[in-house]
């Protein structure tokens, strides 16, 4: 319980835990505008999840594992993760079959019945999105494993006798 | 004016970087190494980079540092060398 217990306790000072409550909103918003706004201005896809996943860890290293594992589990990572690439490589895969290159957004004005730019536009910010549901998990995955070791906390001292005996 | 900025802001750059290398605490290293990030962001948003500077700072100051503590958390805090 060394490294775990001491990373991703509960704290009990009410200051960081408020203004983490208060902050955590502000801080998924403002990733929601960096994504929504990466193809046309600084960021995107990229850099909103890196933020929406830094909101997460504030989350975890606040109000602790146990209370906040039902907001954001390991097996949700997992599947914003897939999910994230499977949008990516979708509307690549999209362009592909509307007879383009891959990720050649001008293609989807055939099915999206807007006209060549807009289509573009649509293209890129789908595949934002993607980047940023990938990231966000594989960023919130990396500090959990790092921090937990892979194991979670209530199994630990189930695994400890179980290598003991 | 601008060059007066760019002297002052690799001045910091160069004590934050020596600083982070040197000190024996590693968490204080890390936090440095924090600090070195966001002078560094300053530094690509004044040559114009904004892209850049805005994955310097959320990507090396913000999620780095993080990991970083988190893996310290598992070793020792001193630095034994």
């Amino acid at each position: 319980m060394n490294g775990f217990a001491e990373m991703i306790i509960k704290t009990e000072d009410i200051i960081v835990k408020t203004i983490a409550r208060i902050l955590i909103p502000f801080i998924q918003l403002f990733s929601l505008y960096v994504i929504m706004h990466g193809h046309y201005s600084p960021g995107g896809g990229f850099q909103g999840g890196v933020i929406m996943g830094a909101s997460l860890v504030l989350l975890f290293l606040t109000h602790g594992y146990e209370e906040s594992k039902e907001r954001m589990s390991e097996k949700a990572a997992i599947l914003f993760s897939s999910t994230g690439v499977l949008i990516y490589s979708g509307i690549g895969l999209l362009c592909l079959l509307l007879l383009g290159n891959y990720l050649d957004y001008g293609r989807l004005s055939l099915i999206l019945n807007v006209d060549l730019a807009h289509a573009r536009s649509l293209g890129i910010l789908g595949v934002e999105i993607g980047v940023g549901f990938a990231v966000m998990a594989v960023m919130f995955s990396i500090f959990l494993d790092i921090s937990t070791g892979g194991i979670e906390p209530g199994e630990e001292k189930k695994n400890e006798k179980a290598s003991t005996r | 004016m601008t060059i007066a900025f760019d002297i002052v802001l690799q001045v910091f750059i160069l004590i934050c970087a020596i600083a982070a290398i040197t000190v024996r605490d590693l968490l204080s290293s890390v936090m440095i190494l924090g600090a070195y990030s966001f002078f560094m962001c300053l530094m690509w948003a004044q040559m114009g980079a904004v892209d850049v500077a805005f994955t310097e700072a959320s990507v090396s100051a913000g999620i780095g540092t993080i990991l970083f503590i988190a893996a310290l958390m598992k070793t020792t805090r001193r630095s034994r060398d």
